[in-house]
């Protein structure tokens, strides 16, 4: 194949993830735009097996059929078999740390992508060459190691909660130096001991960049190593010479970019603030209120009953009520009522959930009305007129705390205003805080009526007392 | 290439990526992350040039690997987000 047809063909799928990411942004034309981007990313795959690009090095002789054939079939047979039963077996609550872990795995494919060329280039290696090897392994790793702690964050194989040790600023800011430094090393000294030490380094700064990020913060962080990976991908295309590389590697780094300001937007955060948290944060004080106070809690009965003489109901759900499987059970009880001739409605915080739209993917599955499901600029006006608010398996999505105090992990995230209807019921398995590890003052509201348990348990109850009725 | 038609496919390529998600509701962040994520999976493309090039055990071995995690990205990245898509398609029959 001439190196005019194999670059034309880059182009179209340059182009086919162009048309992805765009039709991505659309509800209706969402799909297709992932099937186009699958397509241009499978006919790249598939186009650089008939053509021998040539090494940069000009050592390796370029010629068909590619070099270790056989064992790029069977990396590629090996990767297909990890991650497609993943990506199809995953439960939907559990999708953000697989993103998360997807991310990683990118990131870690163009680090090591980047050492191979340099090892491969040796001395020859131009300097700019060097620059962009240096920075892909940097944020390769750091993507690569930052991720999998995130990915440990949501699977809550460790704490939730920022983790903030003593000196830890310094600790990061010292990290980051002798990952600069050592960068600037690789590119004076050359050698491959100190490309290995900066690889270590910077996996050991992607660690510490994510230990002090909160619970709440963890999607735009994803979000964030998102885009850079892309960066990283961009830059292994100028080593390797391909302009492909380069187009999907930018597209996603600045569309990534983007993607996280309107998340933390849409999360009230400052996206500054969450980045540089580890530079700023605070030891959290986390007496705060007593927890001995007395909370009033109720039998399904009792909620049936409030729901009987409701006139207008709002439903918000939270990622509790996902990991209950409780979707289809709510989805019963809010048909129940409608017959009643009760108003349902479904408030959709924009970050219920752990990701943002999560939560519209979790009632989706559940077949859930779309029209039933009002974002949270609009709902929040209808409070008032609310006769009962049910909170299933959220918390931070309704904590007040986020208006009232400064200085607490989510204070500034725009809520949902529960507290304005005239009851509340919280639907907990217990009195733990939420993700973000958070006491919520609502919990302890006189209007406010706990019923504890499991989400599905507990709502299958209320359907079937409300049913007596 | 020369370096300044690289740069200019840089620039030009950051205005396309800012231009096409300018405005998307937060219902499709998750998907369009995903996407954006599986996207950047084309390293595979790269990994398979350098096991190509790779000359010593320890070239091929890191290029391989390579092909592992950028086959999982991107193939795993594009069946999770039409997961997800498929059922926002379910319910507007």
């Amino acid at each position: 194949m001439s190196r005019t047809l194999y670059d034309l063909i880059g182009l179209a799928a340059g182009i086919a993830f162009i048309l992805a990411l765009k039709g991505l942004s659309h509800p209706k034309t969402a799909r297709k735009g992932n099937l186009i981007g699958a397509f241009g990313a499978g006919l790249a795959t598939v186009v650089v097996f008939f053509y021998a690009s040539p090494s940069v090095s000009g050592k390796a002789e370029s010629s068909l059929p590619l070099n270790n054939l056989g064992w790029i079939l069977g990396a590629i047979a090996v990767g297909l078999i990890i991650g497609v039963p993943a990506a199809r077996r995953v439960q939907m609550t559990q999708m953000p740390q697989l993103v998360a872990l997807f991310n990683g795995v990118g990131g870690g494919a163009a680090a090591l992508v980047a050492i191979v060329e340099y090892l491969n280039l040796g001395l020859e290696a131009t300097t700019a060459q060097v620059v962009f090897t240096v920075f892909t392994v940097i944020v390769g790793c750091v993507s690569f190691s930052g991720s999998i702690i995130t990915f440990m964050k949501l699977q809550e194989l460790m704490t939730t909660r920022p983790v903030i040790f003593p000196a830890g600023r310094f600790v990061i800011a010292a990290t980051l130096l002798s990952v600069i430094g050592v960068g600037g090393w690789v590119v004076s000294a050359l050698g491959t001991t100190p490309l290995l030490i900066l690889a270590a380094l910077s996996l050991l700064f992607g660690v510490l960049f994510v230990l002090p990020v909160g619970g709440a913060d963890v999607p735009i962080v994803i979000s964030l190593l998102n885009a850079f990976t892309g960066l990283t991908v961009a830059a292994s295309g100028y080593v390797l010479d391909s302009v492909l590389l380069i187009i999907a590697g930018t597209l996603v780094g600045a569309s990534g970019t983007i993607l996280t300001r309107l998340m933390a937007d849409a999360m009230g955060r400052s996206l500054f603030g969450t980045l540089f948290g580890a530079f700023t944060a605070k030891q959290q004080d986390s007496s705060g209120v007593a927890d001995d106070r007395p909370v009033r809690s109720g039998s399904p009965d009792d909620v049936a009953i409030l729901l009987n003489y409701a006139r207008r109901v709002v439903i918000v759900p939270g990622f509790g009520l996902a990991v209950a499987q409780a979707q289809h059970t709510v989805r019963e009880l809010a048909d129940l009522m409608i017959s009643k001739g009760i108003d349902v409605a479904y408030g959709i915080h924009p970050v219920a959930g752990r990701m943002p739209g999560h939560m519209n993917v979790l009632l989706a599955e559940a077949n859930v009305p779309y029209d039933q499901l009002v974002e949270m600029d609009e709902v929040n006006p209808t409070f008032g007129q609310t006769d009962v608010a049910i909170v299933i398996g959220a918390n931070d999505v309704v904590n007040p705390a986020a208006k009232t105090t400064p200085g607490c992990p989510i204070y500034g995230m725009p809520i949902l205003e529960v507290s304005n209807a005239a009851n509340i019921i919280f639907l907990k398995r217990s009195m733990r805080p939420g993700f973000a590890g958070i006491e919520n003052e609502l919990l302890y509201d006189p209007k406010t009526m706990l019923l504890f348990g499991d989400a599905k348990s507990s709502l299958t109850k209320v359907v079937s007392a409300l049913k007596a009725l | 290439m020369d370096a300044m038609a690289i740069l200019s496919i840089f620039v030009l390529s950051v205005f396309v990526g800012f231009e096409v998600v300018s405005k998307v509701s937060s219902t499709l962040h998750t998907p369009l992350m995903s996407g954006a994520n599986a996207i950047h999976g084309v390293i595979l493309v790269g990994a398979i040039i350098v096991a190509d090039h790779s000359e010593t055990n320890l070239e091929l071995g890191l290029s391989l690997a390579a092909i592992v995690l950028a086959t999982i990205n991107m193939v795993g990245g594009f069946v999770v987000t039409d997961r997800m898509l498929e059922m926002f398609k379910g319910q507007k029959k």
